[in-house]
């Protein structure tokens, strides 16, 4: 058991009790978190900033509201419901369609309005919150997401997540929907998770259930060697989340929409540590390392430029701990 | 945070705690082990007597100033006799007293003692003794035993034990003989002794007291003679000439009266009884921590109402389970509903015991998931269905009560005690659980959950561990100290070296 603590310590796996206690305690002031845990705020933090988001159709706010949706969503057909304040992607429904009062899913379920309007009130009622306080639910923009990723991805909407410590796009990994998770780009569930080279935005290896895979379970397309477009907008766009939000360590949620280019989803104050396996690769020394160059490199360009030139497939062992020490003491 | 200052802060946690918590056990003698036990003595004595026809009165002495011995407690049983003590020039005495009695009346004494050998008599220096008045033989006799005795003697203790070893071997001795036609019984020589050391101007007086046996039936009061030295009172058996106090001699009066005195009646027996049971070491501490003027008890929990103390002795428990739940998440990694609902349903296992919590913990929750599921489809608002999972898990609670009641399982009853918001929650919870993440996931944290309370119970359920919080709260000092170094911990979870197992075996990247 200690060897196996000492051989995943020495692949520098970032582990939860460090996430928490030295990156996120450190680097997330907790004032911060509405920024994050409130999409909408999020969006308009976004928007004001230049970042691109699915369009916001409108706002449902209380129990009265519900009955609105039909004028929100107006003619559309497709439009996808989010609990502003919902975690892990829980309450998302995403509608692909509707004929009268029945909607079909994006995974191909029809539904009652009322069973929507049911599932509305219960986000609004907070179920779908951490603590259970009372939220809103976010109506707009149905990703389509670009046929880049028919191949390796069965049915919903895959989805790129990069982890972000302090504006330096560290790690990235995109999220493979499978029957397995409903659609739902969720590793929890059961996606596919495939690491991404910071430098080429091309895919690696992948993981699914914490087992390594090669090729993606429903649709059997390998899934390593795809260059994912726009990656130079992508680290772009997942640098300056670090200026609008001021929070050091952030898990930025990118969708590839095949009209509008990558649009950001939303953003975690405590992104999860599968993206470690999903790289075969541990997260601490591209931590540390950022520690170590951060004060000297204050632009997202230039920060792009760093990230790209070290954390690029594979990265080195790690640092040597007194230069870490330095750094951080500094 | 700065490392050094939590370990600071720590330590001084951790001195202050067990600094208190030593000085407890060592000074103040608190007991370190649950249930230990003090030996104790019941001793009774038991007056029996036929009343005359006008008023009774019963005079008892009873015990006052005991080397040796604390007595923790005493009472008076009597059936319609008033009563009352109080404190005469050599000890203190009991009266009962009625009006009118018929029939055979026994009024009761009953002490419990405590040995404690630390404890010293606490008397005055007595005046120098009266020379006793004898006739002109008398007198001629004493002061040549005297002038006999004290040739020697060197002090009063070698003077003491002389002059009973004369009393006692009177064959040679010519002016003893004279003495003792006053009868040869342990009483009598104490007695004799006392007038004869009152002749040498050494103060001394006869204590009766019983031997602390553990014996069947009656014990017979024995007398000892103490004889003041000027410092202190010193010891002598009457007969054998021995010094010193048997150890598990109680002294129960003083003086050369009787034990009993009943006036207005008659036939008088007296019984006196010793008895050995054990008490609780703390109840002992207790006393002896009053009677020492420590406010140790004082400030402790021992001086709530014992209804207040019980649940004290649950509550401190909390922390501990608190600190096994800490544990078992952040340096094993197991997942549970909600932070410390674990440790409320461990409390709750306390009553069910651990096999029947674990039952009637899942047989509710998983009826409550079956309502909920129901629930769902009529879709009903959060909070209203919140509460209708609450009332049927109440409603679970009464009907598995009852029906366990009906089928004579003790067990079921228990389940009274389960928190049922939280279970409300938990079911809740785990079947949002359910539906987002997957049965798979609920289940595993249900169980987690089940496996966290189960054994967090199970350390609460240490008695010893429930007997040293609740004697020791200070300890809980030694608790948080341990939480803040743990709260430091950033190295790997126990099962995060299953998760990341991918990682450590692939190899480092070259350079």
């Amino acid at each position: 058991m200690f060897r196996q603590y000492k051989a995943i310590a020495a692949a520098g796996v970032l582990g939860m009790n460090k996430r928490n206690g030295d990156y996120i305690m450190r680097y997330n002031p907790r004032r911060l978190y509405p920024l994050v845990d409130d999409k909408l705020l999020t969006k308009k933090l976004a928007l004001q900033a230049g970042i691109a988001v699915p369009e916001l159709y409108g706002v449902i706010e209380t129990q009265h509201d519900i009955g609105d949706l039909a004028r929100i969503v107006g003619q559309r057909t497709e439009f996808a419901l989010k609990p502003a304040h919902g975690s892990g992607g829980d309450g998302i429904v995403v509608i692909a369609g509707r004929s009268g009062n029945r909607f079909r899913t994006v995974g191909g379920a029809l539904l009652e309005r009322d069973y929507l309007e049911h599932h509305m009130s219960n986000a609004i009622n907070g179920q779908f919150s951490l603590g259970g306080v009372p939220d809103v639910v976010i109506v707009e923009y149905m990703v389509h997401f670009s046929p880049l990723f028919e191949r390796i991805s069965f049915q919903g909407v895959p989805d790129i997540r990069v982890i972000v410590f302090r504006g330096y796009p560290v790690m990235a990994m995109v999220r493979l929907p499978t029957r397995l998770s409903h659609g739902k780009a969720n590793l929890h569930q059961g996606a596919v998770g495939a690491g991404v080279d910071i430098a080429t935005g091309c895919t690696l290896g992948g993981v699914a259930r914490g087992e390594v895979v090669t090729h993606h379970p429903d649709t059997l397309n390998p899934i390593e060697g795809l260059a994912i477009p726009d990656w130079d907008v992508i680290l772009d766009i997942s640098a300056r989340c670090y200026e609008i939000t001021g929070l050091g360590y952030i898990g930025v949620d990118i969708v590839l929409d095949r009209d509008l280019g990558p649009l950001v989803l939303e953003l975690n104050a405590r992104p999860g540590l599968a993206i470690q396996i999903a790289n075969r690769q541990g997260l601490l020394r591209r931590l540390q390392m950022c520690d170590v160059h951060a004060a000297a490199n204050g632009d997202p360009a230039q920060r792009i430029e760093f990230s790209k030139q070290h954390f690029r497939h594979p990265v080195g062992p790690l640092l040597p701990p007194a230069a870490v020490a330095i750094a951080t003491a500094a | 945070m700065n490392n050094r200052h939590i370990y600071i802060l720590a330590a001084v946690l951790t001195l202050a705690g067990l600094g208190i918590f030593f000085y407890k056990m060592q000074v103040l003698g608190f007991p370190v082990r649950s249930q230990a036990q003090a030996p104790v003595w019941n001793v009774e004595a038991a007056v029996s007597f036929l009343p005359g026809p006008a008023a009774v009165k019963v005079t008892l002495n009873i015990p006052s100033l005991t080397p040796g011995f604390v007595v923790l407690d005493e009472n008076f049983v009597s059936r319609g006799f008033g009563l009352t003590t109080r404190d005469t020039a050599l000890g203190r005495e009991a009266q009962w007293a009625v009006r009118e009695a018929t029939g055979p009346q026994t009024v009761y004494y009953r002490a419990l003692v405590y040995k404690d050998p630390s404890r010293i008599v606490e008397d005055t220096t007595p005046a120098f003794p009266e020379p006793p008045t004898l006739d002109a033989a008398a007198k001629i006799a004493l002061d040549g035993l005297i002038a006999d005795v004290r040739r020697q003697s060197a002090d009063v203790a070698t003077f003491t034990s002389e002059l009973l070893r004369r009393l006692n071997s009177p064959a040679s001795q010519d002016y003893i003989e004279l003495f003792l036609t006053r009868g040869s019984t342990a009483n009598d020589r104490a007695v004799l002794a006392t007038t004869l050391l009152a002749g040498a101007q050494i103060p001394s007086r006869v204590a009766h007291g019983v031997l602390l046996r553990d014996q069947a039936g009656q014990v017979q009061p024995m007398p000892l003679l103490e004889v003041h030295d000027g410092l202190q009172w010193l010891y002598f058996d009457p007969i054998s000439g021995a010094q010193g106090r048997p150890d598990d001699f109680l002294v129960w009066w003083r003086g050369q009266v009787p034990m009993v005195e009943v006036e207005g009646g008659a036939t008088t027996t007296t019984e006196l009884a010793v008895q050995r049971s054990v008490l609780d070491a703390m109840m002992v501490v207790e006393q002896r921590a009053e009677q020492r003027g420590s406010h140790a008890i004082d400030f402790s929990l021992f001086s709530l109402p014992i209804t207040t103390q019980s649940v004290y002795g649950v509550l401190l428990l909390v922390p501990v389970g608190a600190l096994a739940i800490m544990f078992l998440r952040n340096f094993i990694g197991v997942k549970t509903f909600g932070t410390f609902m674990p440790v409320l349903v461990a409390l709750a296992f306390r009553e069910t015991r651990l096999l029947w919590g674990v039952i009637l913990f899942a047989v509710i929750v998983s009826l409550g998931l079956l309502i909920r599921a129901y629930l769902e489809r009529l879709r009903l608002l959060l909070v209203p269905r919140l509460t209708i999972v609450l009332t049927v898990v109440v409603l679970l609670m009464a009907g598995i009560s009852v029906f366990s009641q009906k089928l004579d399982i003790q067990s079921g009853l228990s389940i009274a005690l389960f928190p049922m918001v939280i279970i409300a929650m938990t079911i809740e919870r785990m079947s949002i659980v359910w539906e987002e993440r997957g049965a798979s996931e609920a289940i595993q944290e249900g169980v987690g959950s089940l496996v966290v309370a189960a054994l967090a119970y199970l350390l609460m359920g240490i008695n010893w561990l429930e007997h040293i919080v609740f004697v020791f709260p200070e300890l809980l000092l030694v608790v948080v100290a341990v939480t803040l170094i743990a709260g430091r911990y950033t190295g790997y979870r126990l099962l995060e070296l299953r998760r990341f197992k991918a990682l450590a075996t692939e190899p480092s990247a070259p350079g």
